[in-house]
C-alpha cells in the first residue's frame, strides 16, 4: 500500500534528524525539542523504575519465609514506602505522558514542537530535582509512612526522613502540572489545518484528558504536601487530632488527587491501546467517538470517586453509600473502551506482532484489575478486603499491568520511530509472553492471600500463606526477566538494528509520514489534514516488521 | 500557512515553531488561564480545610478572628485594589505604546505591593508578641476571651460557648498558612514586575508585542482576588454570623 512520505528512504546516517543535528551533552541538556526530551525521561524514568523494582525484589525476598527474617519490619515499612513511591510517583504517574505522549503528540497532530519548549525542558528538570529530593530520603535514612503519607503518622509519630520525600512529590508534581498544561495548550492551539477534534488520534485524546487531571488534581496534592510540610516543620496541627485537627481531612484531599491520579497513569495507556488495536487490526476503531469521550468522562467522573478509598475511615454511612454507587457509574466508560477494542477487533485483519501481543497483555490485566475494582466498589466486601492482598492485587492489575503494558506496546510500536530501527520480532514477542506470564504468576495469588486474609504492610505472615507466597516471589522473579530483556534488544537494536523506513508497519498516523527519526521540526512541510484517523483502505495485512 | 510563517518571522519575540504571531499569543494566553485555574485549585485545597473547621469549631475560629487588626487587613485591602487598577493602568499604557507611563505604573504597582507586605509585616510581628503563633509558645488567655465574650454578646450572638485553646490554634494555623502562601505569591509576583520594568524602560514591549505584561497583570489581579476572599473569611468572621436578632 502507498503512503504519503514526504522523504525519499536514505539512509539514516546520510540523512540529518533530531538525534544527529547536534552532539554533545550538553546539546541534550538544553535542547528543547520535545523529542530529545522525551528521551531524557525515557532515560530517568528507566532509571527510577529499575530503582523500585529493586525495592520490590527485596518485598519478595522478604515474603519468600513466613518469619520476618530478612530485615526488621522497620526497614520492611521504608522498603515498601520507597517502592510504592518511586513506581507512583517516579514511574507509573509520568511514563506514557512524558516520554510517549512527549515524543509523538506534537507530531500527531502535524506540529512542530509543543506550545511551550522550555516549559518543557523546565519540567524534567523539575521531574529530576523531585527524584534526587526523594532519592536523598532513601539514602540519609528512609521513609515508613506508605506513599499515601497518612496522617498524624506522617506529620507526628514518624521518625524517618518525611520532608524530603514530600518536598521530592512536591517538586515532580509540578512537573506533571506544566505537562499537562503544555499539552493542553498545544492540543487547543497547534493542531495542523484540517484536523479537526474528531481527527484526533485517540492517544491524543487520552492524553487530552489525562492532562486535565493533572492541571485540575496535581495542585490539591500540593497544598496537601505542603500542610503536611508545615505541620511536621512547625506543629501547626491541621491534621493532628490533638490540637483539634482532623486526620480524615488529610484522608479526603489526598484522595482527591490520588483516585483521579490513577486515571492520569491509566488513561495515556489506553490511548497507546487505541493506537495498537487499530493499526494491527487495520480498522478505524469501533465507536471513534464514544472512546474519544469515555476519556474525557474518566476524567470527569474520576474527581467523585475519591472516597471508595475511605470506607472505613469513620465517614459517614451515607458518603461512603454515595462514593460506592459513583464508583460503579466510573467504572462505564472504562467498559465502554474494552468493548469498542474488543468489536474493533472483531473482523478485522488481525496481525500478531509484539505491540499487538502487549495490547492484548493490556486487555486481560485490565479486565481482572477493573472487575476486581467493582468488588471493592461494593462496600460489605470491601470491609472484608480492605488493607489486604487482595486490594495490593487489584491495584497491581489494573495499574501495573494496564500501564506497563501500554508503555511497552507503545515503546515497541513507535520505536522505529524513535531510533530509526527496528528490534529483533522473535526477542520482543518472547519478553511480551513473559511479562505476561509473569505477571500472573505474582499477582494473581495475592488475590487469594487477601481472601484469605493477609493483611498487606506485614513483613511476616502465618505459615499457612507460605505456598502462594512463593508463588508469588516466584512469579516476580519471572516478570523481571520480562522486563529486562527489552532493556537488552532494544538497547542492542539502537546499533545493529536493521533500518525501518519512514513506516514499517504501515499504519496512519501523522507522524507516520515523517522520516524516521523524524527530523528537528517533524515535518519538512506541515501537513494538511484531508482524512479522518484510522483511514485504513482494503482489509490488508500489516507488512510484518523486523 | 507557510507564507504567513515567514511573514511573522521578522518579529524579535516571534518562536519559530509557531505559524504566526496570533498563534503564539493565543496559545500563550490560554497557558495563562490554565495556570490560574491550578493556582484556584491550589487555594482552593486550603479554603477547603478553612471552612471545614470554621463550620466545626465555630466559636473558637470567632474568638481568634476578633484579635485580627481590622484596620489594618481592610487598610491593605484597599491598598491591594489600588495595585489592580494601576497594574490595568500599566497594561493600558503597554496597549497604546506609552512607554514612561508603564514604567512608571509597573513601579506604583510594586510600591503599593511592598506596602501590603510591609503592613502584613507588622500584623505578623503583633501575633509573635501576642503570642498567637502556634507551636510550643501558644497562648490563648483570659484577656481575649473576655473581650471575645464581650463582643459576642454586643452581637447578641448565640454561640459564644465552646472555646478551645487546640480549635483557636488552629484557626491561626490556617491564618498563617492561608497569608503566608498569599504574601508569597505577592513576593514572586514584586520580583516579575520588577523584571517587567526593567525590560520596559529598554523599551522591549510594544504594541504589537506586550504579552508579558497582559500575563504579569493576570497573575497580579488573581492574588488580589485571592486577597478578597481571605480578608473576610479571616477577619470579619464574627461580624455578621451567627448573630440571632
Ligand atoms: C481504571 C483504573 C484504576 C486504577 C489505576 C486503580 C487503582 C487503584 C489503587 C492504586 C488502589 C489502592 C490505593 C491504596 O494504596 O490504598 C485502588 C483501590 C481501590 N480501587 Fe481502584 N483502580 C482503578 C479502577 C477502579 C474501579 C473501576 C473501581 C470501582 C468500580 C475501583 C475501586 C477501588 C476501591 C474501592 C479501592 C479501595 C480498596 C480499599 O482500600 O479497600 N478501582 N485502586
Ligand atoms: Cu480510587
Amino acid at each position: 500500500m502507498s503512503t504519503a512520505v514526504a522523504t525519499a528512504p536514505e539512509s539514516i546516517h546520510r540523512r540529518r534528524h533530531y538525534l544527529n543535528a547536534d552532539y554533545g551533552i550538553r546539546s541534550w541538556l538544553f535542547t528543547t525539542d520535545h523529542k530529545r526530551i522525551a528521551l531524557l525521561y525515557l532515560f530517568s524514568i528507566t532509571f527510577f523504575f529499575a530503582l523500585g523494582g529493586l525495592f520490590a525484589v527485596l518485598i519478595r525476598l522478604e515474603l519468600l519465609t513466613p518469619a520476618g527474617d530478612l530485615m526488621t519490619s522497620d526497614t520492611y515499612n521504608k522498603v515498601f514506602t520507597m517502592h510504592g513511591i518511586m513506581m507512583v510517583f517516579f514511574f507509573l504517574i509520568p511514563s506514557v505522558p512524558a516520554t510517549l505522549g512527549n515524543f509523538l503528540i506534537p507530531m500527531m497532530i502535524g506540529a512542530r514542537d509543543l506550545a511551550f519548549p522550555k516549559l518543557n525542558l523546565a519540567s524534567w528538570y523539575l521531574f529530576m530535582a523531585g527524584g534526587v529530593f526523594a532519592l536523598y530520603s532513601v539514602v540519609t535514612g528512609g521513609i515508613d509512612t506508605g506513599w499515601t503519607f497518612y496522617t498524624p503518622f506522617s506529620t507526628t509519630y514518624s521518625n524517618t526522613k518525611v520532608i524530603p520525600a514530600a518536598l521530592g512529590i512536591l517538586i515532580a508534581g509540578f512537573s506533571s502540572i506544566f505537562t499537562g498544561l503544555n499539552f493542553i495548550v498545544t492540543v487547543h492551539r497547534m493542531r495542523a489545518p484540517g484536523l479537526t477534534w474528531f481527527r484526533l488520534p485517540l492517544f491524543v485524546w487520552a492524553n487530552y484528558a489525562a492532562s486535565l487531571i493533572m492541571v485540575l488534581g496535581t495542585p490539591v496534592l500540593a497544598i496537601t504536601i505542603i500542610l503536611v510540610f508545615l505541620e511536621r516543620a512547625f506543629h501547626i496541627g491541621i491534621f493532628d487530632p490533638r490540637l483539634g485537627g482532623d486526620p480524615i481531612l488529610f484522608q479526603h484531599l489526598f484522595w482527591f488527587y490520588s483516585h483521579p491520579a490513577v486515571y492520569i497513569m491509566i488513561l495515556p495507556s489506553m490511548g497507546v491501546m487505541s493506537e495498537l488495536i487499530s493499526a494491527f487490526s487495520r480498522k478505524r476503531v469501533f465507536g471513534y467517538s464514544f472512546v474519544a469521550f469515555s476519556s474525557v468522562a474518566i476524567a470527569v467522573f474520576g474527581f467523585l470517586v475519591w472516597g471508595h478509598h475511605m470506607f472505613v475511615s469513620g465517614q459517614s454511612v451515607y458518603a461512603a453509600m454515595v462514593f460506592s454507587i459513583l464508583s460503579y457509574l466510573v467504572a462505564i466508560p472504562s467498559a465502554v473502551k474494552v468493548f469498542n477494542w474488543t468489536a474493533t477487533l472483531y473482523k478485522g485483519s488481525v496481525s500478531y506482532q509484539t505491540p499487538m501481543l502487549y495490547a492484548f497483555g493490556f486487555l486481560g490485566l485490565f479486565t481482572i484489575g477493573g472487575l476486581t475494582g467493582l468488588f471493592l466498589a461494593a462496600l460489605g466486601v470491601d470491609v472484608h478486603v480492605t488493607d489486604t492482598y487482595f486490594v495490593v492485587a487489584h491495584f497491581h492489575y489494573i495499574m501495573v499491568g494496564g500501564v506497563i503494558m501500554g508503555y511497552l506496546g507503545g515503546l515497541h510500536f513507535w520505536w522505529p520511530k524513535i531510533t530509526g530501527r527496528l528490534y529483533p520480532e522473535g526477542w520482543a514477542k518472547l519478553s511480551a509472553l513473559v511479562v505476561f506470564l509473569g505477571f500472573n504468576l505474582t499477582f494473581f495469588p495475592q488475590f487469594v492471600l487477601g481472601y484469605l486474609g493477609m493483611p498487606r504492610r506485614y513483613h511476616a505472615y502465618p505459615e499457612e500463606f507460605q505456598v502462594l507466597n512463593v508463588m508469588s516471589s516466584a512469579g516476580a522473579s519471572i516478570l523481571g526477566v520480562g522486563y529486562l530483556l527489552p532493556l537488552f534488544y532494544l538497547l542492542w537494536s539502537m546499533r545493529y538494528g536493521p533500518e525501518a523506513g519512514p513506516n514499517p508497519f504501515d499504519a496512519r498516523g501523522l507522524e507516520w509520514q515523517t522520516a524516521s527519526p523524524p527530523p528537528t521540526h517533524n515535518f519538512e512541510q506541515v501537513p494538511i489534514v484531508q482524512e479522518e484517523a484510522y483511514a485504513y483502505h482494503a482489509a490488508q495485512e500489516v507488512p510484518v516488521a523486523g | 500557512m507557510q507564507d504567513s510563517h515567514a511573514a511573522a518571522a521578522h518579529h524579535p519575540a516571534f518562536q519559530h515553531h509557531f505559524e504566526t504571531m496570533e498563534q503564539q499569543r493565543e496559545a500563550s494566553t490560554l497557558g495563562m488561564w490554565l495556570f490560574l485555574i491550578t493556582e484556584i485549585l491550589f487555594f482552593g485545597g486550603m479554603f477547603t480545610v478553612y471552612l471545614v473547621y470554621r463550620n466545626w469549631y465555630f466559636a473558637s475560629f470567632a474568638a481568634g478572628s476578633l484579635t485580627l487588626d481590622l484596620t489594618l487587613g481592610a487598610f491593605n485591602t484597599v491598598v491591594l485594589i489600588g495595585s489592580s487598577l494601576t497594574m490595568a493602568l500599566a497594561v493600558h499604557s503597554a496597549e497604546t505604546g506609552q512607554r514612561n507611563l508603564l514604567v512608571a505604573f509597573l513601579l506604583l504597582t510594586i510600591l503599593l505591593g511592598a506596602t501590603f507586605l510591609g503592613v502584613k509585616a507588622v500584623e505578623y510581628s503583633h501575633k509573635f508578641e501576642e503570642h498567637h503563633v502556634p507551636g510550643p509558645s501558644f497562648r490563648f488567655g483570659s484577656e481575649e476571651l473576655r473581650h471575645f465574650h464581650e463582643e459576642a454578646t454586643a452581637l447578641r450572638s448565640t454561640q459564644i460557648h465552646g472555646v478551645e485553646l487546640g480549635e483557636v490554634q488552629l484557626f491561626f494555623s490556617l491564618y498563617f498558612a492561608m497569608t503566608g502562601m498569599h504574601a508569597l505569591h505577592m513576593v514572586i509576583g514584586i520580583g516579575v514586575l520588577s523584571v517587567l520594568a526593567w525590560k520596559s524602560r529598554r523599551g522591549v514591549y510594544s504594541p504589537e508585542y506586550f504579552a508579558p505584561v497582559e500575563y504579569a497583570g493576570l497573575y497580579w489581579h488573581f492574588v488580589d482576588i485571592v486577597w478578597i476572599f481571605l480578608f473576610p473569611l479571616l477577619y470579619l468572621i464574627t461580624r455578621h454570623v451567627g448573630v440571632h436578632p
